[in-house]
């Protein structure tokens, strides 16, 4: 298999995100007002704020990626893109795969550029930011695996909206769990770092066997 | 250009499908190999398109057999469904790229050449405005543009749904020739529609209506 089919889904997809940049940008404006309401919900302490701000970080990026998942085969799947694709030479899987890392590049990526912004509102130290940032790259993958397994399920129906996100919230449960773990300072030695390896496990395995779910539902999504 | 293409034939036996619970098509046997073309006939909905699914390999199939074989063996080891071009109703077509851009996709999925893309622009009528959005198409335009990935990409089996849909007079002969010249080369054709198509009457193309008492 040669990797021209694989690079021309990638760039192709990231070329739409751009010419629609509008999209992009509501989805990072959205991330960042779930960080502007949730200090009017608490009240402003700072301290109370500062030490759940990893959480709602967390949250913020969940929510928004959730909103994202019903366009992640959408498109092509409306428009005949995803039948003319399976006659090329590349394997549905590997489709895939290709529209995963494009869908990371296009949806998350954003949002983890614009998490200083957030942290900046919620009173976060520069250490925990970081942290942050580093737990969200390493457990992202797997977020957008599973929406990608709930969106190839739902892209035959068509008021899939609300479908996908209920499907795969239960099954994220764990990728916030460990998210999080991975960021807290004072979990206790080790148990940090611990929860770091496990998310980065639980990205890499989501995103090995992802591509092969999401296939079979889209050759079911055709009959 | 003049690549030899691999040659295949199609035997369909009995095939029953049914979709939604509904039996759309029953008992239907058909046979056409490289160098020839079927025209699928019949009234809207009587099951052109599903047949035409059925054959690329989408649906599951209820009863029968489709056997899609390579007769004459070449290098290369592709399936049937990956020498294969289907046109749908759809166009595949993303309004916010250039035509070239969007044809330079098929291209890389398919295998094509940049050249291949333009000389493909020139044969759709549509070279002149190559480099503009999608979405300044007309439907008609659109549809050749969606028949032009069968020029950028050379595959010996074209499922065609509908090739002139859309299409005015002159594409109606568009359409016709691509079908002949595909022929010349060995290929093989199997479109529905229902509308004559102004190809040269011979031998080579047979003609299937469905939907009427076997």
């Amino acid at each position: 298999m040669s990797m021209k089919p694989f690079n021309a889904i990638l760039i192709r997809d990231i070329k739409l995100a751009s010419r629609s940049f509008g999209d992009v940008l509501t989805l990072v404006l959205f991330f960042i007002m779930i960080g502007v309401i949730i200090p009017f919900a608490i009240g402003p302490n700072k301290m109370l704020l500062a030490s759940i701000a990893p959480g709602i970080i967390w949250m913020a990026a969940f929510l928004s990626s959730l909103l994202a998942i019903d366009r992640f085969f959408r498109a092509d799947f409306e428009d005949g893109s995803l039948l003319a694709m399976r006659h090329a030479n590349i394997s549905l899987s590997a489709i895939a795969f290709a529209k995963l890392i494009a869908l990371w590049v296009i949806t998350i990526l954003p949002l983890i550029i614009a998490t200083p912004i957030l942290a900046m509102m919620l009173f976060m130290d520069f250490e925990i930011l970081i942290r942050t940032i580093l737990s969200l790259l390493a457990g992202t993958p797997a977020l957008i695996a599973f929406g990608g397994i709930g969106a190839a399920i739902t892209v035959s129906l068509k008021r899939g909206g609300l479908i996908a996100p209920v499907l795969i919230l239960p099954i994220s449960i764990p990728i916030l769990i460990f998210g999080i773990s991975s960021i807290k300072a004072n979990a206790g030695i080790g148990v940090e770092s611990a929860a770091m390896l496990f998310l980065i496990a639980i990205s890499l395995l989501a995103m090995v066997f992802a591509p092969f779910a999401i296939a079979l539902a889209l050759r079911l999504d055709q009959e | 250009m003049s690549k030899i293409l691999p040659s295949y034939s199609l035997k369909v036996k009995n095939l029953q499908l049914i979709r939604s619970r509904r039996d759309i098509l029953s008992n239907i046997c058909l046979s056409v190999k490289s160098g020839e073309a079927l025209i699928l006939r019949g009234a809207n909905g009587i099951g052109k398109t599903s047949l035409l699914m059925a054959l690329a390999g989408y649906l599951h199939i209820e009863a029968g057999l489709i056997g899609w074989e390579k007769t004459k063996q070449d290098d290369d080891e592709k399936t049937a469904y990956e020498d294969m071009h289907f046109i749908s109703h759809q166009y595949a077509i993303k309004e916010n790229l250039s035509l070239t851009e969007n044809l330079k996709f098929w291209a890389d999925m398919n295998g094509g050449s940049k050249d291949d893309v333009f000389m493909a622009l020139e044969k759709a009528g549509l070279g002149h405005g190559a480099d503009f959005e999608a979405l300044m198409l007309s439907q008609g335009q659109k549809k050749r543009l969606s028949l032009a990935r069968l020029l950028v990409s050379k595959k010996p089996i074209w499922l065609l749904d509908e090739p002139t849909s859309a299409l005015d007079s002159e594409g109606d002969k568009w359409v016709a020739s691509l079908i002949d010249n595909h022929l010349d080369d060995g290929g093989l054709v199997i479109a529905a529609t229902h509308l004559d198509l102004p190809m040269k009457k011979n031998k080579r193309i047979k003609t299937i209506i469905l939907g009427q008492d076997k």
